[in-house]
């Protein structure tokens, strides 16, 4: 029964990492989040309900332990402002010509609102299906499917604008 | 032929890959016949491609030993010695915090409002300290609860019957005993599965024997305070005001008749 636990839970601990890394994006916090997720997963192993997907109830566990987190740092905010987004830490290894747009990327993903950056995290990079991002997220599909479509478009505007040589990004969002 | 309507729905269904196979061909023959949608399509297509690969590296990062799954259950499996200093820490930097809000209110403890308020900050306060806390939520945990009930007893003074939220879902993690502006309080969290956390702060209220149950809210989360039996409850964490006030009266009711 601990190997089954083990079989189940280790594979989604990449994915895992990843998530929490793109919403904490400070990598000791991060793996701090997953672990501390895993052994609540652990504790709980036996009375989560019957053959419930582990994948979605680990995301939702890790989803509102990062939400807690958040939190904590809106009340007192970290000495790391979102400008100096350390994107070292969220890891990008692209060819030297790719580096920049993929940096703007994670810079303008910083950028969305919080409900809208999870939305986009959990259905296009972990694969999540639009249900069980809702069941995650405790939200309608509805609500994931406008949220996700907001992104997008706000993504988008976001990396146009910053394409433009020298756009001022600082100005632009003032506007907004 | 007369299809449904594209919606924006379908568009994004169609950027991840998530629609059957008739509706996918309706979709591509409307983004043949609307170029600039196919454009801003094909923005979104490229986003999520370029997401999926600067993320990816993150995954494949060798695991670190201490999110090992297998050694954490083994550990789990051996008596923890607890570490003095994770504490003393915690402790010190909540004196800090709750020094800042707390020293206004020094000495109003009447039976007012003064005293809910009071309670529902001291609660909020371990909340914020506590409750995001990773690595150690709780000094002493729920499978250790006797240790914890004799140490809140010793430094509270009084028993305080630790309440059981398992009918909201909510399981006792365990708990410490925290500093507040009148004297060491005790202090139990609770989590649901899905990781919400909870805690219920208490400790003696000199001033008044019973206060009527108080909605507070503190910094974004939601609380409810009491004084029962001249033992001062506050429950904070959150949770939406009605849910919240349901096992708040479940957590009255359970300790009115153990105190």
């Amino acid at each position: 029964m601990t190997a089954d636990m083990v079989r189940q839970l280790e594979p989604l601990v990449p994915a895992l990492r990843r998530y929490a890394r793109a919403l904490m994006r400070d990598r000791s916090d991060a793996d701090d989040l997953v672990q501390d997720c895993l052994e609540r997963a652990i504790g709980r192993w036996y009375q989560r309900r019957n053959e419930e997907d582990p994948r979605a109830w680990m995301f939702t566990i890790l989803h509102n332990l990062a939400m807690t987190r958040l939190r904590r740092q809106v009340q007192r905010p970290a000495h790391v402002s979102i400008e100096d987004v350390d994107e070292a830490s969220l890891s990008c290894t692209a060819p030297q010509e790719d580096r920049l747009r993929y940096r703007d990327l994670l810079s303008a993903l910083t950028e969305l609102p919080e409900e809208q950056r999870t939305v986009l995290l959990l259905v296009t990079v972990e694969d999540l299906s639009y249900a069980d991002a809702a069941q995650v997220l405790d939200i309608p599909i509805g609500t994931i499917m406008s949220r996700l479509s907001r992104a997008r478009e706000r993504l988008t505007r976001l990396m146009s604008a910053d394409l433009r040589p020298d756009a001022p990004r600082l100005h632009l969002r003032s506007i907004k | 032929m007369s299809s449904r309507p594209i919606t924006e729905d379908d568009l994004n269904a169609f950027v991840d890959g998530r629609l059957d196979v008739p509706r996918r061909k309706e979709v591509i023959a409307y983004l043949e016949a609307h170029p600039d949608v196919a454009q801003r399509i094909a923005l979104y297509t490229e986003q999520r491609d370029m997401l999926r690969t600067a993320l990816q590296p993150i995954a494949e990062e060798p695991i670190p030993p201490e999110l090992d799954v297998s050694r954490m259950i083994w550990e789990r499996r051996r008596p923890r010695t607890m570490p003095r200093w994770a504490g003393v820490a915690a402790a010190v930097a909540l004196m800090i915090i709750g020094g800042a809000g707390g020293w206004i209110l020094r000495g109003l403890d009447q039976p007012s409002s003064a005293t809910v308020q009071s309670l529902a900050r001291e609660a909020a306060a371990s909340y914020f300290a506590y409750a995001p806390d990773l690595v150690r939520p709780v000094e002493i945990r729920a499978d250790d609860s006797k240790t914890l009930a004799a140490w809140t007893a010793k430094r509270v003074g009084r028993p305080i019957a630790i309440p059981d939220l398992a009918a909201s879902g909510y399981h006792f993690m365990g708990g410490r005993v925290v500093p507040t502006d009148y004297g060491p309080a005790a202090l139990f969290m609770y989590d649901n599965d899905r990781g919400t956390r909870l805690v219920i702060l208490a400790r003696p209220i000199e001033a008044a024997q019973e206060l009527p149950m108080s909605p507070v809210r503190q910094g974004g989360v939601n609380g409810f305070a009491w004084v029962g039996n001249g033992l001062g409850y506050s429950i904070v964490g959150p949770v939406q005001a009605e849910a919240l006030r349901d096992i708040a009266d479940d957590a009255r009711r359970q300790v009115g008749t153990h105190a």
